[in-house]
């Protein structure tokens, strides 16, 4: 795990934070550009193709010319905080990729080296303070700015973001649970050896992750923050050229880094399906791939192939899930405040309460029947949750949980109604 | 008749599937995603079809041996109602009349076409043309050289016998 000198751990180091943060810029700026072709698709348009073969050079035009726009600076603005609500707003959604396993360990010349910017066994507790962070950036913007809608929508960022903290926290407690560990690269070595990705055995932790999600990223249906119909577009509404950019940027950065969360957390991370050759986690400082029978563990040969394999792996999960964010933005339309608020404490709340202690009840009753941590226990669970899984989608549908506007007015026939022949 | 109002039904709460209704949405947009059918024309290498009876530039319809068919009988100006023309006639040693000056502001033109149709020669047309962007302003007053110069197709005039123009 460590067996480099300082010098060459701070080597690998730089070198792997470099490769991350260009690849993260690079799918950051074609995930704008994704968005607007496959937004266009839905909508029956072309979206942007002229800059390059297919538009593919688009987010690169879209880059000069924020670069080359002006900087404009309200008049009323509080300076320092103004500036300081970009970079606030960046930095988090950047750094909270550096605990994300995206491949199998790579095996050098020099010895093997992991494939995560920074293995710290705080991992989802790192990702959890630092994915919160970002909501300074929004507040101090929208506040900074001195204008009545940034403000509005920094306030609404404020609180949607500290509401769906609780129920995404919650819902990664029963990640968390089965794994027995908050660091990712155990989360994905658990999710091999139960042979189940977390999914299926958590599938309501899993619905209550992506509806926080959505809620923390600030994405449709859940954008109050930058509700364009209500406050221009909230929190940015005075900032242009880059500085507004950059708002954009962490943005994009957090539906990547959310993105590959939930490949990580809940679809194996790097862990190719039904295949059990790439299984590979440290324990006690040596890499194996499992135990056998008496118990010795087997020690695991990495090889490049299976490096490239799961990193192939993990990124079309997390593109998948890129995808579905943009599906979703360009499905559904926006919640009402009102409704957002309610979802957040009065339903994800208490569910995810619920279903912690169903899980942990469901893993206790498991462990007393000395059920071993492997298919079986992972298919009862699986059983389990998606009985609970069903329960919840069975009361949330139907109209009793978000009701719209009609709800209010049962019992009350209107007047066009009554004259009505 | 009295005016009716229209009451939507809306289903009564505890009747409505929020579920059934987001996955039918998502449905409905991943089918246009995998299969889009654009309605956009690319413009610049796609030209949009134009209707017989377009009305665009303008143009003037010249004689075999290059003058005007415009012989300035001052018609044109007279019935335009957006007071875009400006004629100047004059009158050869033959007697025979013609534009000195023929201007048309197409900033002022409302392409009403009614110059096409009071022209008693035939010699003032509205065109299927619409590609007339220039850099100044005072380009888009159009002289006579430069009407007689355009090469579009001119308008069909409205035929009451025909009047959908099939």
């Amino acid at each position: 795990m460590n067996h480099f000198s300082t010098f060459w751990f701070v080597v690998i180091g730089a070198i792997k934070v470099l490769a991350v943060f260009t690849v993260l810029m690079v799918v950051v700026a074609y995930m704008t550009f994704a968005e607007r072709r496959v937004s266009a698709f839905i909508q029956d348009r072309l979206g942007p193709n002229r800059v390059g073969p297919q538009g593919l050079l688009q987010p690169i035009a879209d880059g000069i010319k924020n670069i080359l726009k002006e900087e404009t600076m309200p008049a009323t603005a509080s300076k320092f905080y103004f500036l300081l609500g970009p970079a606030l707003a960046i930095t988090p959604a950047l750094v909270t990729f550096a605990v994300i396993p995206f491949a199998a360990p790579l095996p050098t010349p020099w010895g093997t080296v992991d494939m995560i910017v920074a293995d710290v066994p705080i991992g989802v507790l790192y990702i959890l303070a630092l994915s919160s962070l970002g909501v300074y950036g929004l507040v101090l913007g929208g506040w900074a700015s001195n204008n009545k809608y940034a403000f509005l929508g920094g306030l609404r960022a404020s609180a949607q973001m500290v509401s769906y903290e609780v129920a995404l926290g919650l819902s990664l407690v029963a990640v968390l649970l089965l794994s027995g560990n908050v660091t990712l690269t155990e989360v994905v070595a658990k999710q091999q050896a139960l042979e189940f990705w977390f999914v299926f055995p958590l599938s309501l932790a899993f619905i209550f992750f992506m509806v926080s999600a959505f809620a923390e990223t600030n994405r449709l249906p859940f954008d109050m923050p930058e509700a364009e119909s209500e406050l221009v577009t909230g929190y940015h509404t005075e900032y242009s050229a880059m500085k507004f950019s950059m708002f954009f940027i962490a943005e994009y950065a957090h539906v990547v880094t959310a993105s590959a969360l939930m490949a990580t957390l809940f679809f194996g991370g790097w862990d190719v399906p039904f295949w059990t050759g790439d299984d590979m986690f440290y324990h006690q400082g040596a890499l194996i791939r499992g135990f056998d029978a008496a118990g010795a563990p087997i020690p695991a040969t990495p090889t490049v192939l299976v490096t490239l394999l799961t990193l192939a792996s993990f990124c079309a999960k997390t593109a998948f899930f890129l995808l579905l964010f943009i599906w979703v933005r360009w499905t559904l339309p926006r919640f009402r405040y009102d409704q957002v608020m309610h979802l957040g404490w009065k339903v994800l709340l208490p569910a995810a309460l619920i279903y912690i202690m169903l899980v942990a009840g469901t893993m206790l009753v498991l462990d007393q029947l000395g059920v071993p941590f492997g298919f079986r226990y992972g298919l009862a669970l699986t059983g389990v949750s998606g009985l609970a899984t069903l329960a919840f989608l069975f009361v949330a549908d139907r109209d009793r949980i978000i009701g719209g506007a009609h709800k209010k007015r049962a019992g009350r026939r209107l007047p066009a109604e009554t004259s009505a022949s | 008749m009295a005016i009716s109002v229209k009451v939507m039904k809306r289903p009564e709460a505890g009747r409505t599937s929020y579920m059934r209704a987001t996955l039918k949405g998502m449905s409905l947009t991943l089918k246009h995603m995998v299969r889009p059918d654009s309605v956009t024309l690319e413009y610049p290498e796609e030209q949009p079809a134009l209707h017989p009876r377009w009305r665009g530039t303008h143009r003037m319809e010249v004689h075999a041996d290059g003058r005007p068919k415009c012989v300035a009988c001052g018609l044109c100006p007279t019935v335009c109602p957006a007071n875009c023309i400006r004629l100047v006639g004059g009158e050869d040693d033959q007697g025979n009349r013609y534009p000195i000056v023929y201007e048309i502001d197409e900033f002022r033109c409302i392409f009403c076409g009614m110059c096409q149709e009071v022209c008693p020669v035939e010699a003032i047309h509205v065109g299927r043309h619409f590609e007339n962007a220039e850099y100044t302003r005072d380009r888009f007053v159009y002289d006579l050289d430069r009407l007689m110069e355009q090469d579009h197709a001119t308008t069909l005039l409205w035929d009451p016998s025909d009047p959908r123009s099939e």
